[in-house]
């Protein structure tokens, strides 16, 4: 079992993995990671290892959900058994339920919904491995494969949260941080329009630390944005080059 | 299922509250009046029932006793449940719980739990193995909006009228003794939601008014005026001016609605 460490932050001012207090960790994005899907992605943020999958527009079902002005967006977030140190039950917990819920959230009003009414379009996120954060690096990769998808959208989404550590408003928690820190704030932001999607919170912050922790979350997802388009940008850059690497033959 | 609601409804409330003004007649950080009555069910150990507006919300509380988390041996248990019972709303189907019941009783009980309500080591019996479970169960009856706030309101009125059994351990087994004790209660955290409608903030939003507001944000604050939870909800967005200014409104209300309750 997880032992808990005596000090979070040292005299330095680091954290337990190195890191300053305004640091993320080391951010790896990947576009079109599933063949079978319309559009997918692939995220590594510190230990989290985790996949979005987007299938659709396609055929609503059960029918009876179908509206009639604009797509049925649909979000399944779901942890892997073996994603965490004791096996987590496969089922849906309420935990996963309420998360698939603000994650949908988050990414609505990114979307064109009314391009495609009578349709729907599902979002699938299988948390391979969990390491704090899940939630925030779940809609960084679903945005990403939403993109990837071709569905019309108004702008990326990318989250990060910001929390409290032993008396220090810090970035982007890790597993230990977010379990023995006392408090996490999750926010996700569409960079071009600066428009907070998500934003939860639990612990104990004042109102100055909370705005603090809001404002460092969100400069946390403007570094992880730069991250996300150049992934975005690699796939079609690479299947540019393959096209043209085929013409040369 | 989704209700429906007319353009021409939507339209109105849309422009009523661009001009500062509500259906109701209420001011946009205005709450509706607010009844609340404790001790309504005499067979739960506690209960409440409280009226906002006309939403009702009753909660039960029930007491057993039972194994403590392994993370946590030397702490008592808090479990809530929500259930959106079909008789509240035409929009409401009997069944198992959906995500807007599990996410109402999701941010009731992190309300409670992370502004530490409840003096949750003073419920141990054995520690390790034998701890009391509290079971606050939020029964809504009616929707008329806002039901966070409600529920979350209710469940701390039914928490602060709890009576546990008094007992004493004999030969590792609990012997219940006659007489009560009140439920251990060390904060009072208040919820309060704020909607976004078109560009302007109202607190404690009706029925008609969630179903053409952009989004909300709910957030529990303690007797410090400390922020304890926050759930942003609805399929639109804050700007991040709004969201701080959406939690001074919620220091504010809650300050009032802490005078008014005395707690």
């Amino acid at each position: 079992m997880n032992d808990k460490p005596e000090k979070l932050i040292d005299k330095k001012g680091l954290r337990l993995d190195g890191r300053k207090s305004d640091e993320l960790r080391p951010v790896k994005l990947e576009v079109g990671v599933i063949s079978n899907a319309d559009g997918s992605a692939y995220i590594e943020q510190g230990k989290n290892k985790i996949l979005a999958a987007v299938y659709g527009p396609r055929e609503v079902h059960p029918k009876h959900l179908a509206l009639q002005d604009r797509t049925v967006l649909k979000c399944r977030y779901h942890m892997a058994p073996f994603s965490v140190q004791e096996r987590k039950s496969p089922a849906p917990s309420r935990r996963e339920i309420e998360l698939s819920k603000v994650i949908r959230e988050s990414l609505e009003p990114a979307v064109f919904t009314e391009y495609y009414p009578r349709t729907m379009v599902d979002v699938f996120i299988e948390v391979l491995q969990a390491d704090g954060g899940t939630r925030c690096a779940s809609i960084t990769a679903a945005a990403l494969a939403l993109a990837d998808s071709g569905i019309p959208m108004r702008d990326l989404v990318v989250a990060c949260a910001a929390g409290k550590v032993e008396n220090t408003i810090v970035l982007d928690l890790m597993d230990t941080e977010d379990k023995v820190g006392s408090a996490d704030v999750p926010v996700a932001l569409m960079p071009n329009l600066n428009a907070v999607t998500l934003l939860q919170m639990d612990g104990i912050l004042s109102r100055e630390e909370f705005e603090t922790a809001v404002n460092m979350a969100l400069e946390g997802c403007k570094k992880i944005y730069a991250i996300q388009k150049e992934a975005l940008k690699t796939k079609y850059m690479n299947i540019s080059e393959e096209i043209k690497e085929e013409a040369e033959e | 299922m989704a209700q429906i609601i007319t353009r021409v409804k939507q339209k109105q409330i849309a422009e009523l509250i661009a001009k500062e003004k509500r259906l109701d007649g209420r001011d946009l950080p205005d709450y509706r009046e607010m009844k609340i009555e404790q001790g309504i069910i005499e067979r739960a150990e506690g209960s409440a029932r409280i009226l906002l507006g006309k939403t009702e919300v009753v909660v039960g509380i029930k007491i057993e006793t039972g194994e403590p988390f392994p993370d946590t041996p030397n702490e008592g248990v808090l479990t809530v449940n929500a259930e959106l019972t079909p008789i509240a709303s035409p929009a409401f189907e009997p069944g198992p719980p959906g995500e807007e019941s599990i996410e109402i009783a999701r941010i009731v009980d992190r309300g409670i739990r992370e502004s530490r309500a409840i003096d949750t080591e003073k419920l141990v019996i054995e520690p390790g193995k034998k701890v009391f479970i509290v079971f606050v169960d939020v029964y809504v009856l009616n929707h008329d909006g806002n039901l966070i706030d409600a529920s979350a309101l209710a469940a701390m009125a039914a928490l602060l009228n709890t009576k546990m059994a008094n007992y004493e351990i004999k030969e590792g087994e609990i012997k219940i003794k006659p007489g009560y004790e009140k439920l251990p209660i060390k904060r009072h955290p208040i919820t309060v939601t704020v909607a976004k409608i078109g560009n302007k903030l109202v607190v404690d939003p009706l029925l008609e008014e969630e179903q053409v507001m952009d989004a909300r944000i709910s957030m529990a604050i303690d007797e410090d005026a400390h922020i304890c939870a926050i759930q942003k909800g609805g399929s639109g967005y804050f700007e991040p001016n709004e969201v701080l200014e959406a939690a001074k409104m919620a220091e504010t209300k809650a300050k009032e609605i802490r005078k008014k309750l005395n707690w």
